[in-house]
């Protein structure tokens, strides 16, 4: 049998592509995370990006706006979520279930009259190198401007972590609010810029499924995409490089998925449909079980409440 | 001016109080959303909380759906009394209700009375079985409970298609995704002529009762609510922390499982691809909205259940999308944990001075 190397460039080209709304999304959870907040409302931001670009796409004709749209839709419905969080100091975990099954409902509202229209092409840079590199043209040429901004962005958050300034404040509010507040931090400002971020993020990863990937609109079309983020943020122990091996392990269980259907193996779709959330599973398992090694890396005050008393 | 101050200590009154104001509070940002949709808010809203349960057949399908939603929220409220948080419960019914209808698949061209009993012990063990896992990789691997029983609820409903596609769909059912019809001695007798209400609500019921006894009545209860509140006081007055995440997640497994047998033995009568429209994630909504105490998570649940009846009138009348009750169950949970403030801070009145 030949294997055409082009063909074996156009499978990691696909990965890489199923990998990308994760990235974006677990990148943007990374950040809001590290300033001490658990978001658990991901999956709701990210289909309230997903029906928000796909419609800004649709009424207005422009990519721009939509995408842009996408990523603000995304920073509202956070803004929900860090008004309660923070500044009524309700529970995390709760505000971000509220906030998934707010998020579905209302993209289920707002989409039921996008049911079915076709999306718009999306323009994609390099076309004309195409064919220059064997192997290695279909992975770096040819796709959208997104999905170039997906692959740097886990370097751009690890370079703004460790070492700029704003990175440092994030990384000392999530760790101890207390002493970045008697430093003069104002933690509740800084918690709310990250939930903010994390909230553009996630409706950029959501805007990426209904107007790049799919590209379509689809009820619940995340399908748990946005749970699997919040997992690789955990997998990778709130080190955005390591997202980016995460995301590409999801992405290729995903695109497996196909291939194997395509060439006629038999084990149920079911299963092989299973694989991302069992795969999650285990990797949790795996990585957790060092408790030293989680309670180190993870952000000393994550999901705690901070009340500054006046 | 109006100052915020810390209360000294959090206010009863207002704890109960509450979950009133949210549902007000939910009745108003709805009779909004509608006004937008360009519905008229006020008639809307009829539509939604009134017609669908104006009658007795409408009253009916209120208690049907409002079952499972208690019965999962008084499981759940004793993980979430105890500071564990199983979402899962979506999955620990699904699983519930595969092994449940497994067994009554056995059955299925048999009549007796010992038929029922096993049908509905099954759905129980299958709720457990499948909140162990949470439970066990909880205490063991100390893995984060949110995802692995989120992760579950997936696994669970591929399960159930697989089952029904394949091996379990009926051999005379020209290839529908479902199995055979359950014999009527698997299925939960209905209480009334015509009506779909059936006897599930008496497991309902039980769970009240029992968890209320349970609370407030046991030695248990009060260690739950400890280490609810401190893990680590609890740790000092010596309770077993992980035999007490592993109770319970086992109970409101349990309870979960119990809530798809009553499904599926009750208003559908066989397994197929759809046993439950997100009750196992609604009844977190309602176990919140009943203050995890059994006598609110009754009310809770019976609020929460309009908001499925309100939907599907809504959709019939009006053509609202259905997805308007989720809309309203994320408002309900919203304004909840927002009003919250209020038990712990209390606005003071103070006179300008100039």
């Amino acid at each position: 049998m030949i294997v055409d190397i082009n063909f074996v460039g156009l499978i990691i080209a696909s990965i890489m592509a199923s990998a990308v709304p994760l990235i974006l999304a677990s990148c943007g959870e990374l950040i809001t995370e590290r300033s001490g907040v658990l978001n658990l409302g991901v999956e709701g931001m990210m289909i309230i990006g997903a029906i928000s670009g796909f419609a800004l796409m649709t009424v207005t004709g422009s990519l721009i706006i939509a995408v842009f749209g996408a990523m603000l839709a995304g920073v509202l419905i956070s803004t929900i979520f860090a008004f309660l969080t923070q500044t009524l100091i309700t529970n995390h975990v709760a505000t971000g279930l509220a906030l998934t099954i707010f998020g579905i409902g209302i993209s289920a509202m707002i989409g039921k009259n996008f049911v079915g229209i076709p999306g718009k092409e999306f323009p994609v840079l390099f076309e004309g190198l195409k064919d220059t590199i064997p192997l290695l043209s279909p992975i770096l040429f040819g796709h959208s401007i997104v999905f170039y901004f997906a692959f740097a962005l886990p370097f751009i958050t690890s370079y703004f972590l460790k070492k700029t300034k704003i990175g440092l404040i994030v990384r000392a509010v999530g760790d101890s609010p207390e002493s970045a507040s008697n430093q003069g931090i104002n933690v509740r400002f800084v918690r709310y810029a990250c939930i903010l971020y994390g909230g553009a993020m996630c409706g950029l990863a959501g805007a990426y499924l209904s107007m790049i990937y799919t590209p379509q609109w689809i009820e619940n079309m995340t399908g748990g995409r946005g749970w699997i983020a919040l997992a690789l943020v955990v997998f990778s122990t709130w080190n955005p490089i390591k997202i980016l091996i995460g995301a590409m392990i999801f992405g290729g269980l995903t695109i497996i998925q196909f291939h194997m259907q395509a060439i006629g193996v038999r084990i149920p779709v079911q299963f092989l449909t299973a694989l991302p959330y069992i795969v999650t599973i285990i990797v949790l398992v795996v990585i957790s079980r060092d408790s030293r090694k989680i309670r180190l890396s993870t952000p000393s005050s994550l999901g705690k409440s901070f009340h500054k008393d006046n | 001016m109006i100052k915020i101050v810390k209360r000294d200590q959090p206010s009863k009154a207002i704890f109960f109080f509450t979950p009133v104001l949210a549902i007000f509070l939910t009745l108003i940002a709805g009779g909004i959303i509608f006004y937008i949709l360009g519905f008229k808010p006020i008639e809307a809203l009829k539509f939604f909380f009134i017609v669908p349960i104006a009658d007795k057949y409408g009253f009916s399908e209120l208690l049907l759906k409002a079952t499972p939603l208690c019965l999962i929220a008084i499981g759940l409220s004793f993980c979430f009394k105890s500071n564990n948080w199983n979402i899962g419960a979506e999955g620990q019914l699904t699983f519930g209700a595969i092994v449940s209808g497994g067994v009554a698949l056995l059955f299925y061209d048999q009549e007796g009375l010992y038929i029922l009993p096993i049908v509905i012990l099954a759905g129980a063990i299958g709720g457990m079985i499948y909140a162990s896992i949470p439970a066990i990789l909880k205490t063991y691997f100390n893995t984060n409970e949110i995802l692995v029983s989120l992760m579950l609820v997936y696994v669970s409903k591929l399960i159930l298609d697989y089952l029904v596609v394949g091996p379990w769909s009926n051999p005379e059912g020209f290839n529908f995704p479902e199995t055979r019809q359950f014999s009527d001695s698997a299925r939960l007798p209905l209480l009334f002529e015509g009506l779909r209400i059936h006897a599930g609500i008496f497991l309902a019921l039980a769970a009240v009762i029992i968890s209320w006894f349970v609370f407030y009545k046991t030695y248990l209860g009060f260690q739950m609510k400890v280490s609810g509140f401190s893990l680590k006081t609890a740790k000092y007055a010596g309770y077993k922390g992980k035999k007490m995440i592993i109770l319970v997640f086992l109970i409101s497994g349990a309870c979960a499982g119990l809530a798809g047998v009553g499904e599926i033995t009750g208003p559908i009568g066989q397994l197929h691809r759809e046993v439950s429209p997100d009750y196992g994630f609604t009844a977190i909504i309602v176990a919140f909205l009943g203050r995890l105490h059994p006598v609110g998570i009754i009310f809770a649940s019976l609020v929460v259940a309009i908001t499925y009846l309100g939907a599907e009138t809504a959709q019939i009348f009006m053509q609202i999308p259905k997805y308007t009750g989720q809309v309203f169950q994320g408002m309900i949970l919203f304004f909840l944990l927002a009003s919250d403030y209020l038990l712990f801070f209390k606005f003071k009145f103070i006179g300008s001075k100039k």
